[in-house]
């Protein structure tokens, strides 16, 4: 088992390396002068990862690995929302029932609240207000959406995802 | 072959199109921030999901269509950020958020809801 600061440059090193290979290959340019911007911004995405803290825990591997499976759930919710959402709009009565819910999360941790969060808000219809003390606040365009959120079936996803 | 590629793309497209169209709608039509979000995030998810899709079968099996998918994953992760960060300051600064219109934008300046957030 290594030391913590060995984890820690290891992690450095492993989103370094990615950055890099991304760089090279979306760019697919090899001149100097687009070198040198590439290792600028190599040195700027890292810096910025230190100070919002990406490296003082580990993002284990699986959880890549389930994202694929919980995006399609998405795309399906975002794609039925979507459609519930344009109906609303374009009703001439305009029939919202604004509506916050508040819950406490069974997601730990805070990279599973924060794919919680984003979810919540990437489907039209609704949005988180604040996540605080593992507990959610959401506005609902109408009573229908509060009653997906009180479900707490996107809560399950997405606490999965972080799981071991 | 070629022409049903071309059909489904203008069709992918056009929905997104219409669903700009339908967001632009309800962003106007929506009473306070809370509920223009929602038509906002209409643009932002469904229609650049549907848009970019598009422009990808155009493109092909390329570099440039996992170019436009990896800008489309960019686009999905930052967008709802941006919109998180619109309601949480729309929260803090104390606009309720189960305010039904009828006080479009008035902060009223009881501001109580932004302090009992935090307690």
């Amino acid at each position: 088992m290594p030391t913590n600061s060995n984890n820690k440059l290891y992690r450095v090193l492993l989103l370094g390396a990615v950055l890099a290979a991304a760089w090279l290959f979306w760019s697919g340019l090899y001149k100097p002068h687009l070198l040198a911007l590439g290792a600028l911004s190599l040195g700027l995405s890292l810096w910025l990862a230190h100070r919002i803290g990406t490296f003082r825990e580990a993002s284990p591997f699986s959880t890549m690995l389930k994202l694929p499976r919980f995006w399609a759930w998405l795309l399906v919710e975002i794609v039925k929302s979507s459609i519930d959402v344009a109906r609303v709009i374009l009703d001439p009565k305009l029939p919202i029932s604004p509506t916050v819910v508040e819950f406490d999360t069974v997601c730990k941790g805070p990279i599973s609240q924060v794919i919680l969060g984003n979810a919540i808000t990437l489907s039209p219809g609704t949005v988180t207000l604040d996540v605080y003390a593992d507990r959610l606040k959401v506005h609902c365009l109408t009573a229908q959406g509060a009653e997906a959120i009180r479900s707490g079936e996107a809560d399950r996803r997405a606490a999965q995802i972080t799981e071991f | 072959m070629e022409l049903t590629l071309d059909i489904l793309s203008f069709v992918l497209m056009t929905t997104g199109g219409a669903f700009v169209l339908i967001g632009g709608i309800g962003a106007l039509r929506l009473p306070n921030v809370y509920t223009r979000l929602h038509a906002a995030s209409l643009t932002d998810t469904m229609a650049s999901i549907l848009i970019i899709a598009g422009i990808m079968l155009q493109a092909g099996f390329s570099l440039a269509a996992i170019k436009l998918l990896a800008i489309l994953i960019f686009l999905l992760l930052t967008g709802p950020t941006a919109s998180y960060a619109i309601a949480n300051a729309a929260l803090l600064s104390g606009l309720d958020p189960q305010c039904d219109g009828s006080t479009v934008g008035a902060a009223d300046g009881d501001d109580e809801s932004g302090e009992e957030l935090r307690s």
